[in-house]
């Protein structure tokens, strides 16, 4: 295993300013259509979640190895890699949330990008709060709360096809293992 | 035990046993990219296969459409990137003059009932219409496409939706689109396919059935499947020039994970209040509200029948003081009867703005964008805040639209 199947970091948790989960965040709000000419993947972390009240300064407030709690339906829309790429780009080491967009999720996995889904774990009260610190095992959907010392149900493990193209790197190296 | 239409189409393209929750490799029929993503693809083949040849030039497509022509730099920077890997390559271009890429695969014969075709569009699921497997994805996947001409599918679960009731205008497919969106919600087939049977469904015209199949992206949904009729295998043969051409069909034993039953006895004309596509309601909830802008088109409502219902409302009439009308067809061959069989001119008399075919006002902005304030009725799919200005849109049908148009205010079609 080259990449760590635990990962530790602070989160970030998606919630508006009354405290509820933010649910159908699509991809025009992660990254607007504005910036889609953009290639270089250093310049995109500038403009992740760039579009979505109040969190607008997410990428100041980001450091590197941070988490992510999104609600559901995260990165319903357009099939932008970029809304996948800006938060490669912050260095953000997850993605846990309630359920994803299905080309969202996709991009992740073809990108080498850990995203997890695990239900339950915002809209669910007392779970995990913004600077928590939470453990995640990739291979069991293990979730542990430092901060309150609970364990959180819900992870679902890494596929086998999401693990090996997490391990490989990305889909391009993974193919290269598997097709002639 | 059966199978549904998604296990039966996957079944066909690979070589292991289907079914749901399983990741199965498969080989795709149609790849394509737009200028929408189209130059990552480009970027990330180079970087991982150097100078390699594509897998099949002859299935590889790209398809210009979201900004088209482009009007500004990057855009038209991103399209000449993939002209030139095109040409490269021996990749034919629908180049920017041609219109919406999911709905060039169905009009030149390309895709096929039980074909899957992947491209870096989140709405070619449309290809459901002809009972095919689209697929949007991102620029990864793609790119890899390209060079493999393979990709990897969790076989999803099938939810069943039958509609009853039928349609009467001037209610029409897309009031029964979002009648449907209103039902499932967002979220309501997160990673699901979805078949659509009932006696409206059946009855729907292929136009009917891209708008239908075009908003199950909304819905979260995988795809959504109407089975092909006479009329819809008949189109694909005569574009593909081959008779060959059946539709796939679910087992009558097949295993759906949910069936939902949706009467749309009664229906009124639906919208879309901003910025979600599905907080649908009915027109009435909303009727009087002012009008700045109207939009129409996309490749949920852009074509030749769109036009027609528009056109019938609009002609010899004249569009309220001080609203602005975009019409944008989804392709060239609609722009092209447009222009052959009079309606631009009346279009032109009621004081539209028609321009060439594209995306034009669902994304981007290549035609016009709304300012603060702004209220916007437009046939699209999507009116998530800030996708097409900074004003609000609300998402309705043609015949909607050109009633809202005439009075300046939304109304509904079945009050006049
Ligand atoms: S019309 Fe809009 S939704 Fe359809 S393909 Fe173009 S940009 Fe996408």
């Amino acid at each position: 295993m080259k990449k760590p199947v635990v990962i530790k970091g602070k989160v970030w948790v998606l919630r508006d300013e009354k405290g509820r989960a933010i649910d159908d965040i699509d991809t025009d709000q992660i990254y607007h259509n504005a910036h889609l000419a953009i290639t270089e993947l250093e310049k995109m972390g500038q403009f992740a979640l760039g579009n979505l009240p109040g969190w607008e300064d997410f990428p100041q407030k980001a450091r590197p190895g941070d988490i992510l709690v999104v609600g559901k339906n995260f990165g319903a829309g357009s099939s932008r890699q970029q809304a996948v790429d800006c938060f490669r780009s912050l260095r953000i080491s997850l993605i846990i949330g309630e359920s994803f967009g299905a080309i969202y999720q996709r991009n992740a996995i073809n990108s080498g990008f850990p995203l997890m889904v695990c239900s339950g774990i915002i809209s669910h009260p007392g779970k995990v709060d913004s600077r928590n610190v939470l453990e995640v095992n990739l291979s069991t959907g293990e979730v542990f709360n430092h901060t309150t010392g609970k364990k959180i149900e819900g992870g679902v493990r890494f596929s086998q096809v999401q693990m090996d193209i997490y391990q490989a790197g990305n889909l391009f190296e993974y193919g290269k293992t598997i097709l002639p | 035990m059966g199978n549904t239409v998604v296990e039966k189409i996957i079944s066909l393209h690979c070589q292991e046993e289907v079914v749901p929750g399983k990741v199965v490799w498969v080989d795709i029929g149609l790849r394509t990219a737009r200028d929408f993503g189209g130059a990552n693809v480009v970027e990330n083949f180079r970087r991982n296969y150097n100078e390699d040849k594509v897998a099949d030039a002859a299935k590889t497509f790209f398809t210009f459409d979201c900004v088209a022509p482009a009007n500004n730099i990057p855009y038209a920077n991103n399209q000449q990137i993939c002209r030139d890997f095109a040409y490269q390559q021996g990749i034919k271009v629908f180049d920017v003059d041609q219109g919406i890429g999911s709905h060039i695969l169905i009009d030149k014969g390309l895709c096929l009932p039980g074909c899957i075709a992947v491209g870096t569009d989140s709405h070619l699921n449309l290809l459901g219409a002809l009972g095919a497997l689209g697929q949007g994805m991102g620029d990864v996947d793609i790119a890899f496409a390209f060079k493999t001409g393979k990709t990897w599918f969790e076989v999803p679960e099938t939810i069943k939706v039958v509609v009853k009731g039928k349609l009467s205008p001037p209610v029409s497919a897309k009031d029964l689109t979002l009648a449907v969106l209103k039902r499932l919600g967002s979220k309501g087939a997160l990673g699901k396919a979805i078949e659509f049977y009932g006696e409206a469904i059946d009855s729907l015209s292929l136009d009917g059935r891209i708008t239908l199949a075009s908003m199950v992206t909304e819905m979260g949904g995988i795809v959504g499947f109407i089975t092909p009729n006479k009329e819809v295998l008949d189109y694909c043969r005569a574009r593909a020039g081959k008779e060959d051409i059946e539709a796939i069909t679910a087992d009558p034993d097949a295993h759906y994970c949910q069936t939902i039953d949706i009467d749309i006895f009664g229906l009124k004309p639906q919208i879309s209040l901003p910025y979600h596509p599905s907080k649908v309601v009915d027109v009435d909830e909303v009727e009087g509200e002012r009008v700045n802008s109207i939009f129409l088109g996309s490749c949920t409502n852009g074509r030749w029948e769109d036009f027609k219902v528009v056109a019938s409302i609009l002609k010899g009439k004249r569009v309220y003081e001080g609203v602005m009308f975009k019409a944008v067809p989804s392709t060239r061959e609609v722009y092209g009867r447009l222009l052959k069989e009079g309606l631009s001119e009346v279009l032109f008399d009621a004081g539209v703005i028609l321009t060439s075919s594209g995306c034009g006002g669902c994304a981007s902005g290549q035609v016009g964008m709304t300012g603060e304030g702004e209220v916007q009725l437009g046939t699209g799919n999507r009116n998530f805040k800030g996708k097409q200005g900074a004003g609000k849109t609300f998402l309705v049908s043609p015949a909607t639209a050109a009633v809202s148009a005439l009075y300046g205010r939304i109304t509904s079609p079945d009050k006049v």
